[in-house]
């Protein structure tokens, strides 16, 4: 056997049930080695107990769905395996490059998340001319170490130039922001904040077997049924939710459908629908959890009207509760200084805040200059369908564009800011007016 | 048709297994040469009762065959390749199915599959496959076209005429687990032995990837382009990554003859003409895949067969012949008769649409092939299509004259 220096990034595993030659979790065919001297001629199953969260990245245990294929990629040579990128425009396709391929192609994550894994989702999706996806995704929270080569310049082209080394500032007071009380009514018709949180030593959406995708439904629905006071709520599992339960929360507009989107679809996501996928919500339904849907949890609050300040407070008061709450059971989330909130996919890291408005800008949208105010401001427009979708009667739903790099206090600020302004505007082209003074300078 | 896997292994794999890991994974490969072992070990952290699929809403034969003592017995295998049990039933789990049709809700990765999980693939071959039982009988292989008699249909009533199979190539996994650099191995020795074919059979390979816009067009509307699987059963399975590679399509020049590359299987291979001569389809049809079979084996590959499951494909259902001989043909009157559906049923013929399976009938035009797949060779199933559908056209004869028809006895299965 030979031995090989331990890639930077790879953790070293140990294995209650392993077999006499330890291997390090980086190096696959070193790992590989072990289990065939052990197996000659017999079948050997290593069924571990289950274990409490925090020992789990100590153990490593692979998940039992995907990574099966990496020892059969290593016959051929990362020649024979590179994908066909020549038709692709996302990040993942503008940052790999066979010489890359090659060094990260033997590697894989503790539980067995491999650099194929990661980019399946960018090869199956070629992308846009005009719009850049990601191309990418992580498997659990060691991806963004073990593929840092390739992750660390997806995320630096995609949150605007985030280096490796730089500190991610969260921020979840909301205190801290000032006004947001008194967006004007007549053009804002809802405020909505919402972020996701994954359960650190779980596996991401991508990855997860049913088992581990069950306990974190399980581990959520603990949590989220001590909640009290305004945020006391319930739970509806999407396998068996009634007829009259669905149709209420379609009308709410809280109900969340199996993913659709290719993009998703290519990633594995929407495995084993709708096993242990679910909605919770407060009596009150402004504060929403969504549950093993793209990431472990969603977290939403939202009201009608311009009172962000309001919504904002009780998303920054329910999740610091949520987060309470978990700690009592010994689980945390995922989060380190460096990308703030690990989540699924590399565009939600940081904060994986979106603040947004649905407001009136009927004048404002047709303007010459809309897209560069909004890019000004640090702001993006989708429809009122959320996102790839169209506006409808001139209203659109104006969110920050960003989400690494800024804190969750410094997003809200912008958006509230920049609402403001836009109304302004707004208000004076209903008027005829000019709003050339008003143009803002680069945020 | 003896495998020597490790022949296969020794000159195909030259790299890889030897050099990187050395001795002891040759011992290893050399001692599991007479029967398959599972590969690397699936370690688990919950229990299989934690992990067991919930499958209460579901109607396919993966669904009805998996107990969760099953489940917990195959859950920690995997093949050599790696491929496991969970991602054989992926699809299964995550397409509950249809009250009225039943899918069979798992693939096979590899040639290994069918061994490794053959406690699960077993019932459920035997089920779809209308009990045949892959642990006690033999599927017989027959493609010598000349047995085959009345093979000249009406061509008032049959418009055209088509005999499709698949075929694996030995050694190499299957769509749902091929890494990107297999399939395009497969893509590689298929077209290298196509280029070889001569006299009606010459013909030329059309990559997706490097169509041009006109060779696209052509392609539909001869009918041949098959577009990228939308289908959930398929897509579900894995079949779909890295779409458009490695995928194309290869056809004669007379466009009668057709091979799909790497879609659902690895080849699909299709005799077609328009009319009603099915025994000329058929005897090209032989002659096509013996004559690729032959230039594949010149090279040092073989088809996956064995005398168990016969030709092995990615779905359970088409194992055996991998066949389906149909033809398109007028039937208004009888198609309205009530009597039509037990007419094929007892027949052991299916109906479909003008546009294949899950479409509908357009002009009282029927797509009609034969059921079975297994437990029955090539020859037999062809001549069952044939001896059917002329029975199919004296019906509709007498229903124009006014006379009656007769349901006919029901074909014995398994022959």
């Amino acid at each position: 056997m030979e031995s090989r220096p331990r890639p930077m990034g790879a953790q070293t595993v140990r294995y209650k049930a392993a077999p006499p030659a330890v291997c390090a979790a980086g190096e696959l065919s070193g790992r590989r080695c072990g289990v065939w001297v052990c197996t000659v001629g017999k079948i050997g199953i290593f069924v571990s107990s289950p274990d409490n969260g925090s020992n789990r990245t100590q153990q490593g245990a692979a998940m039992p769905f995907g990574n099966t294929h990496n020892q059969m990629k290593m016959n051929y040579s990362s020649d024979q395996e590179y994908p066909d990128l020549s038709k692709h425009n996302n990040h993942m396709a503008k940052i790999l490059t066979p010489a890359m391929y090659e060094r990260l192609r033997s590697k894989q994550t503790p539980s067995g998340f491999t650099l194929d894994d990661v980019i399946q989702t960018g090869v199956d999706n070629p992308g846009h001319p005009f719009i850049m996806t990601v191309g990418c995704v992580a498997g659990d929270e060691e991806t963004y170490e073990v593929f840092k080569e390739l992750l660390d310049p997806v995320i630096e082209d995609r949150h605007g130039g985030y280096k490796p080394a730089d500190k991610h500032k969260t921020d979840l007071n909301p205190d801290n922001l000032k006004g947001g009380d008194d967006l004007d009514p007549n053009y804002v018709l809802s405020s909505r904040v919402r972020t996701g949180r994954s359960i650190r030593g779980f596996c991401l959406p991508p990855h997860c077997s049913r088992g581990e995708r069950r306990m974190v439904e399980k581990l959520s629905n603990e949590a989220l049924d001590s909640l009290t006071g305004d945020l006391k709520g319930k739970y509806y599992a999407l396998k068996n939710m009634t007829d009259a339960e669905q149709q209420q929360l379609i009308d709410d507009h809280f109900l969340f459908d199996k993913p659709v989107s290719p993009l998703l679809l290519a990633s594995g996501m929407a495995r084993d629908w709708p096993d242990a996928r679910g909605i919770w919500h407060n009596d009150n339904k402004t504060f929403l959890v969504w549950v093993n849907e793209e990431d472990h949890l969603r977290v939403i609050s939202m009201q009608k009207g311009g009172n962000m300040k309001e919504v904002f407070n009780r998303f920054c008061t329910g999740l610091t509760k949520i987060e309470s709450l978990f700690k009592e059971k010994g689980h945390e989330f995922m989060w380190n200084e460096h990308l703030g909130y690990v989540l699924t996919c590399p565009s939600n890291l940081g904060t994986g805040l979106r603040a947004g408005v649905h407001m009136k800008l009927p004048n404002m949208s047709k303007h010459a200059k809309f897209e560069e105010v909004l890019k000004r401001l640090r702001l993006q427009k989708r429809g009122t369908g959320g996102v790839d979708t169209a506006a409808v009667g001139g209203v659109f739903d104006i969110s920050n564009a960003d989400r690494l790099g800024f804190s969750e206090v410094e997003l809200v600020q912008m958006v509230v800011d920049g609402v403001k302004l836009l109304t302004e505007m707004e208000k004076r082209l209903e008027k005829g007016q000019s709003i050339d003074d008003l143009m803002p300078a680069q945020k | 048709m003896a495998s020597s896997f490790t022949r296969i292994l020794s000159s195909k794999r030259n790299v890889g297994i030897l050099s990187v890991v050395g001795g002891s994974v040759t011992a290893a490969f050399l001692l599991n040469r007479e029967h398959v072992s599972a590969g690397v070990p699936v370690r688990r952290i919950y229990p299989a009762s934690a992990e067991y699929p919930d499958l209460r809403k579901h109607n396919n034969c993966m669904a009805s065959n998996l107990t969760p003592a099953i489940y917990a017995k195959l859950c920690d295998k995997a093949t050599p390749n790696g491929f496991t049990l969970d991602q054989a039933i992926q699809t299964g789990v995550d397409n509950p199915g249809h009250p009225f049709i039943k899918t069979v809700g798992m693939v096979a990765g590899d040639e290994e599959s069918y061994e490794v999980f053959a406690d699960l693939l077993d019932p459920v071959i035997k089920e779809r496959h209308n009990g045949y039982d892959p642990c006690t009988m033999k599927h017989p292989t027959d493609l010598d076209a000349s047995k085959i008699h009345s093979g000249q249909f009406d061509e008032r009533y049959v418009l055209s005429s088509r005999v499709r199979t698949g075929r694996s190539i030995r050694g190499l996994s299957l769509p749902p687990a091929c890494t990107r650099a297999e399939r395009r191995e497969v893509e590689r020795v298929v077209i290298d032995a196509l280029s070889g074919l001569k006299g009606d059979l010459t013909g030329r390979y059309y990559s997706l990837t490097q169509m041009t816009e006109k060779e696209q067009q052509q392609l539909i509307d001869d009918h041949f382009l098959f577009d990228k699987p939308v289908s959930p059963l398929l897509t579900c399975a894995g079949m779909a990554r890295d779409w458009p590679d490695a995928r194309g399509i290869w056809h004669n020049n007379e466009k009668t003859f057709l091979i799909w590359v790497n879609e659902e299987d690895h080849t699909r291979v299709i005799s077609m003409e328009k009319g009603g001569n099915m025994k000329r389809v058929f005897e090209r049809f032989c002659r096509g895949l013996k004559e690729v079979e032959r230039l594949i084996q010149e090279r040092g590959w073989e088809f996956m067969w064995n005398e168990r499951l016969g030709y092995i494909l990615t779905c359970p259902s088409n194992l055996g012949t991998g066949l389906r001989a149909g033809v398109h043909v007028k039937l208004p009157l009888l198609s309205k008769d009530p009597r039509f559906s037990k007419i094929l049923d007892n027949l052991r013929l299916q109906k479909r649409g003008t546009g294949g399976v899950d479409t509908a009938a357009v002009g009282g035009v029927f797509d009609i092939s034969n059921l079975d797949r297994l437990g029955q060779s090539e020859v037999q199933l062809v001549q069952t299509v044939i001896d059917g559908v002329n029975y199919l056209v004296e019906c509709e004869k007498k229903l124009e004259k006014g006379q009656d028809i007769k349901v006919p006895p029901p074909l014995k299965q398994f022959k």
